[in-house]
């Protein structure tokens, strides 16, 4: 009986753990890179829950996609660094190559993302992603 | 014996670049991705078939190393160091200087691709690439290149016409230990067959800003009178193409650029054309398409204004079918006849 009432409890666990995981799903966003622009330039995705980026360079010159305030894009556009793979918000996609990466979004707003590559956001490389609650 | 046209050529040369900080044809890329270029000057001749272009590379100064990629309508059989004065002296044709005009120049001039091709000339080295934009776009990466963000969308634009691409290395250190002082250029002579020449402009503006100004001379030498298309000279001028020069070419010019190295092709009569580009580098996204042949039509594909696209699959031949359809019908009825009289006079079938 003791081992019945256990079995009861662990499936009610299960399905709590479950219900909890389907209320947190999680979203995928797909950022392809051609001729020197981002196909998505506005998006919308859900605070708190992990989004993952698939980011598909198709041209064969070198792109990067950084995202944050802009207080983050100013010390990008001045920044010296050639690569970026170990920040989820910042990331080198090499030349015809594809990246991935995932973040969850802490606070509702909204965020732009840029190439800091020299003349890249000049032209055009920008985009503007909103969390929404 | 010098020409006495070659010392002051040699002279208003020598004062137009110092006054450059750069000159070269084509689409320029330097360390930080992006280099000013001031009026470039090509030549380019067409004869027998043949497209002999000719486009100059000057040490601006600087260090280190600057690259060029110039599309190209063919394979060349041949690319060699140009003649010393074959740009110069076309300039002086056209734009023959003023006494005052040149002494204000006097005070201002105190100022994974397929590798077809490799060679060196001078402080230049310079590949001949066969692929498509993405191919020749990380050709020029893994070669040091650092191409500006438009780069990806105009090697396509040209790919699609012609997988033939020139990458030319310059190198300021080299050319420094040469002995080449600023201003000094390196002409390259690149032999094309092909059907009809066109001139790659849109590559001129390059790693440029929309706004940012183009200029370009083009000097066009052909067997007659060309068909261009933009067609400098009439509605075109508001496209930004002036046609400067348009004339049949005078006998000492042939003579003063068969002179030259590598010019003894020149022929004994043609006509000189000069296309001045100056607009906005936004507005220019077309080359110029030229037809040599008398026909008087420049390709709309050449100058980028139609999309290429592959021959479409040859269509049914209407005309044969038709004349087998005509063919069919006539002959049925005869054939039906003769079938017909065959089996009246035929011998009769046993138990018919």
């Amino acid at each position: 009986m003791t081992s019945v009432r256990a079995s009861v409890v662990v499936l009610l666990l299960l399905a709590v753990a479950l219900t909890t995981g389907c209320a947190r799903q999680s979203a995928t966003v797909t950022i392809t890179i051609h001729h020197s622009g981002f196909d998505v330039t506005d998006a919308t995705v859900p605070r708190g829950v992990p989004v993952t980026f698939i980011l598909v360079n198709e041209d064969p010159i070198d792109h990067e996609w950084l995202i944050g305030d802009e207080a983050f894009h100013e010390a990008h556009r001045t920044g010296t660094h050639a690569a970026h793979d170990a920040i989820p918000t910042e990331v080198t996609v090499p030349a015809l190559e594809s990246r991935r990466t995932t973040i969850t979004f802490a606070e509702t707003g909204r965020l732009a993302y840029i190439c800091h590559l020299p003349g890249h956001e000049a032209f055009g490389m920008v985009g503007v992603l909103t969390v929404s609650g | 014996m010098r020409r006495p046209w070659i010392s002051i050529v040699a002279a208003v040369a020598a004062l137009l670049t110092l006054a450059a900080p750069a000159m070269a044809c084509g689409g320029l890329i330097g360390p930080n991705g992006a280099v000013n270029l001031l009026r470039t000057t090509t030549f380019a001749g067409y004869h027998d078939g043949v497209e002999h272009y000719v486009t100059s590379f000057e040490f601006a100064g600087g260090e280190g190393e600057f690259g060029s990629i110039i599309p190209l309508p063919d394979v060349p059989t041949s690319v060699e160091r140009g003649g010393d004065w074959t740009l110069q002296r076309l300039r002086l044709e056209t734009d023959p200087p003023a006494p005052e005009a040149f002494f204000r120049l006097d005070a201002a001039a105190a100022g994974s691709a397929d590798v077809l091709l490799e060679t060196k000339i001078d402080a230049l080295e310079i590949t001949i690439l066969r692929g498509g934009g993405d191919e020749v776009g990380l050709w020029a990466r893994d070669h040091g290149f650092r191409l500006p963000p438009d780069a990806p969308e105009v090697l396509d634009f040209y790919a699609e016409r012609s997988q033939i691409f020139m990458a030319a290395r310059f190198d300021a250190d080299a050319a420094r230990e040469r002995g080449q002082a600023v201003g000094d250029g390196t002409p390259v002579h690149l032999t094309i067959p092909t059907d009809n020449p066109w001139v790659p402009l849109r590559i001129l503006g390059l790693g440029k800003q929309a706004s940012e100004t183009v200029e370009a001379d083009v000097y066009l030498l052909t067997d007659a009178r060309p068909a261009m298309l933009p067609n400098a000279g009439s509605i075109a001028e508001s496209d930004g193409l002036v046609l400067d020069h348009s004339a049949a070419a005078t006998e000492t010019l042939l003579a003063d650029l068969r002179s030259d190295a590598g010019m003894e092709w020149i022929p004994d009569e043609a006509w000189l054309t000069k296309v001045a580009i100056d607009l906005p580098a936004g507005g220019l996204d077309f080359d110029l398409a030229i037809d040599a042949s008398g026909a008087g039509r420049p390709s709309a594909i050449d100058a980028g204004y139609a999309p290429f696209r592959p021959n479409p699959a040859p269509r049914p031949p209407i005309a044969l079918y038709l004349f087998v359809a005509a063919a069919l019908v006539v002959a049925l009825p005869v054939a039906g006849a003769h079938l017909g009289r065959g089996r009246s006079i035929g011998p009769p079938l046993a138990g018919a």
